[in-house]
């Protein structure tokens, strides 16, 4: 963003990759996916590379407002340093951090969640997903984020974009508003779990796994349940039969950009 | 015709209202006990809400055989209060059913009146065999649910199928003593007609059930409205004004603390000034708590939720803290703010407080605090909260369980520094890294290394 600005230029969009798409080696596959798509399509993107930092929002849900909002106000001067407009970002917790939270703090934008911003590149043909075929009769589940369902009533973009592979699409028994938490909100990601029966993200790899059958994929929309999804597939030794992506991935996969 | 009877009924009445009354002006105080927060945004968006998720018991479809069941109970209630007036008035004035001159329309309304008072017969039989017999789980278990609870909803369904029994022994017993003298009763009554002979054809002995079903009938109401405010129940009037104040941003937006901002705004430009703290009567600043220890860090909408709680689990069943055997129940919360609420204010009951704590062993281990923090709800039951929503999506009256949860967390962060060492951890690393991971920020654009871009080849 920074040499952007530099040349005098501003981006159509704002990439906010998040700290899971930065560091996490796993969510790290999805940005670059994303990034291939963006490249693709041809729009014209920034991201803020080093000059980004943490939304505040695990710190915000643990309680601690007060760095939360020292996160927030120094993210909207950068910000509104580059006077920026439009945000896209292919995590839940960081799209209804900056779209509803940083409002109050100041920083205004048009705040996109990868999954509908994917939906309307599908729906203006720009992405035209030629290699679909590959997911035909292929049963594909997915598991409604949290933070983009309930707390942002996004429900059918992620599906759209899904619909868009001709897979079998097959729904849990508790979807949509009715969606189980994968267990890592609110900033569970960060620490144990309280003492219980179970852990929440094997109950609902439990669910994800009984949907599917014998082999399928299990399609997210956030790295936290990227990450939790993944530790319950593994958990049931399933990782041969049951996969997990995000649908930035699934998108360039049927895209042929990525193999 | 004013008689002795219309003077008792008048002295009853009157005695039954004004305690009514006075128990709400108490609830009114207790639910000012909380912050101030001023909740007046778009009355069009809020009056729509409310006759969808109040009136239209929208959110009550998502499980179809209590919606429907519950549909009858409600549209009873609804109707059933036409004929309360026209009890009211008879009973005033010694009149005998007034809105006869209404013709059809009235033979219509009692019509309706008896079958709706046949469906809440029928469906409170079955909400009694799912609380007593099958034990749905959501209203047989969790910590909450002790005896009062338990006792409190058999309690209100006995009385609604007895209030329903009066009125058809006063329809009955009418309908025959019409058809004894040979005149015409207005109003049609399609059950109570197939009952008609159920008494007898003494018309002294008909002329005292009419009566004692008329008196049990309006008595019962009477007391049944000085129970709600001690009771569960008190749901069908609050259920209204909650639905109409609720949340209108959507779920996942937090509050932000304004005292905050202005702080931190402080220490990154010396020379920005904050406004003047607000002051109370004395001229003292006020200092308010960041975070909610006690009921009065509480805004008075959080405090309402709790009144308007139906204690019927939904947010309990759908929280997956609880479903995996946590010990956080959302029900459990809201519970404890109206107990804690009833404790450090008034009573509303006139005969017994709502305390469910006080009838049944402890399974959550409280300190002795006298506070809702601690001496009600633990941290441990709020650290399990993966603040998914599931709980506030759930509630057919829509209560936010999440904002009472999140303002009890920030206490515990904020005032006493007491969040899991996992989670301070990660402030720190927030703090240093500007990430949740201890990861140095100059690695940030590392993904970008392993990127294939054809247009930049």
């Amino acid at each position: 963003m920074a040499e952007m600005a530099a040349n005098g230029q501003e981006p159509e969009v704002l990439f906010w990759v998040g700290c899971a798409g930065s560091f996490d080696d796993r969510y790290k596959r999805v940005t670059r996916a994303f990034v291939q798509i963006l490249e693709h399509v041809g729009v014209k993107y920034a991201v803020l590379g080093t000059e980004e930092s943490c939304t505040g929002d695990p710190a915000k849900r643990a309680g601690n407002e007060f760095l939360f909002q020292m996160q927030a106000l120094t993210n909207i001067e950068v910000l509104n340093g580059y006077n920026i407009k439009k945000i896209v970002t292919a995590c839940p917790h960081c799209f209804n951090t900056i779209k509803n939270e940083y409002p109050d703090l100041g920083g205004n934008y048009e705040v996109i969640h990868h999954s509908t911003f994917l939906q309307q590149l599908i729906n203006d043909g720009k992405v035209h997903v030629q290699g679909g075929e590959a997911f035909k009769g292929k049963r594909i589940t997915y598991h409604d984020s949290c933070y983009l369902g309930r707390a942002n009533d996004i429900y059918e973009a992620p599906r759209d974009v899904l619909a868009a592979l001709d897979a079998d699409l097959v729904e849990m028994k508790r979807s949509r508003a009715n969606g189980l938490c994968c267990g890592a909100g609110g900033a569970q990601m960060f620490k144990e779990a309280e003492p219980g029966r179970k852990e929440i993200n094997i109950e609902r790899t439990e669910e994800a796994l009984a949907t599917l059958g014998a082999e399928g994929v299990i399609a997210t929309a956030c790295p936290f349940c990227m990450v939790m999804m993944n530790d319950g597939v593994k958990n049931k030794e399933q990782e041969q039969n049951v996969k997990v992506f995000d649908i930035a991935e699934l998108i360039a996969q049927a895209e042929g950009l990525t193999k | 015709m004013i008689g002795i009877s219309n003077i008792i009924f008048l002295i009853v009445a009157a005695i039954g209202i004004g305690l009514f009354v006075w128990q709400i002006r108490k609830i009114r105080k207790n639910v000012l006990m909380g912050r101030d927060l001023v909740l007046e945004d778009n009355p069009s968006e809020r009056i729509n809400k409310t006759l969808l998720v109040a009136f239209g018991q929208q959110k009550m479809f998502k499980r179809m055989l209590p919606a429907i069941l519950h549909l009858f109970v409600y549209v009873g209630f609804l109707v059933i209060n036409i004929e309360v007036l026209e009890i009211l008035i008879d009973g005033i004035f010694g009149t005998h059913r007034v809105l006869g001159f209404m013709g059809p329309f009235y033979d219509g309304l009692m019509a309706v009146n008896e079958v709706l008072a046949a469906l809440v017969i029928v469906a409170c039989a079955i909400f009694l065999w799912r609380r007593n017999v099958t034990k749905v789980p959501r209203l047989a278990t969790g910590v909450e649910m002790r005896a009062w609870p338990k006792m409190d909803a058999n309690i209100i369904l006995m009385i609604e199928i007895i209030l329903m029994f009066a009125l058809f022994a006063f329809n009955i017993a009418d309908l025959k003593l019409a058809e004894l003298k040979g005149h015409e009763l207005a109003g049609a009554f399609p059950v109570s007609s197939m009952f008609v002979n159920a008494f007898g054809a003494d018309a002294g002995m008909l002329a005292t059930i009419a009566s004692v079903g008329w008196w049990i009938h309006i008595i019962g109401i009477l007391a049944f409205m000085n129970y709600l405010p001690s009771s569960k129940h008190f749901h069908i009037i609050m259920a209204f004004p909650n639905v109409y104040f609720s949340k209108l941003v959507p779920k996942g937006k937090m509050t932000t603390n304004p005292a905050i901002t202005h702080e931190i705004k402080a220490m990154l430009d010396p020379s920005y000034q904050p406004p003047a703290p607000e002051v109370d009567a004395e001229g003292n600043p006020v200092i308010q708590r960041f975070g909610a220890k006690d009921i009065e860090d509480l805004t008075w909408k959080q405090m309402m939720d709790a009144y308007t709680c139906t204690e019927c689990g939904r947010c309990t069943s759908v929280c997956p803290a609880n479903i995996t055997g946590k010990l956080l129940s959302p029900r459990k919360i809201i519970m404890d703010t109206r107990d804690r609420m009833e404790e450090k204010g008034e009573h509303p009951a006139i005969f017994k407080p709502n305390h469910y704590k006080e009838m049944g062993v402890e399974r959550v281990e409280t300190t002795e605090e006298k506070t809702l923090l601690r001496g009600y709800i633990t941290p441990e039951e709020l650290w399990a909260c993966t603040t998914c929503n599931a709980c506030v999506e759930s509630c057919p009256v829509n209560i936010d369980q999440l904002s009472t949860i999140m303002d009890l967390r920030r206490y515990l962060v904020l005032e006493e520094s007491a969040a899991p060492a996992s989670l301070n951890a990660m402030f720190t690393n927030i703090e240093n890294n500007g990430a949740p991971w201890a990861f140095p920020a100059s690695d940030r654009f590392n993904w970008a290394d392993e990127l294939y871009l054809p247009s930049k080849n």
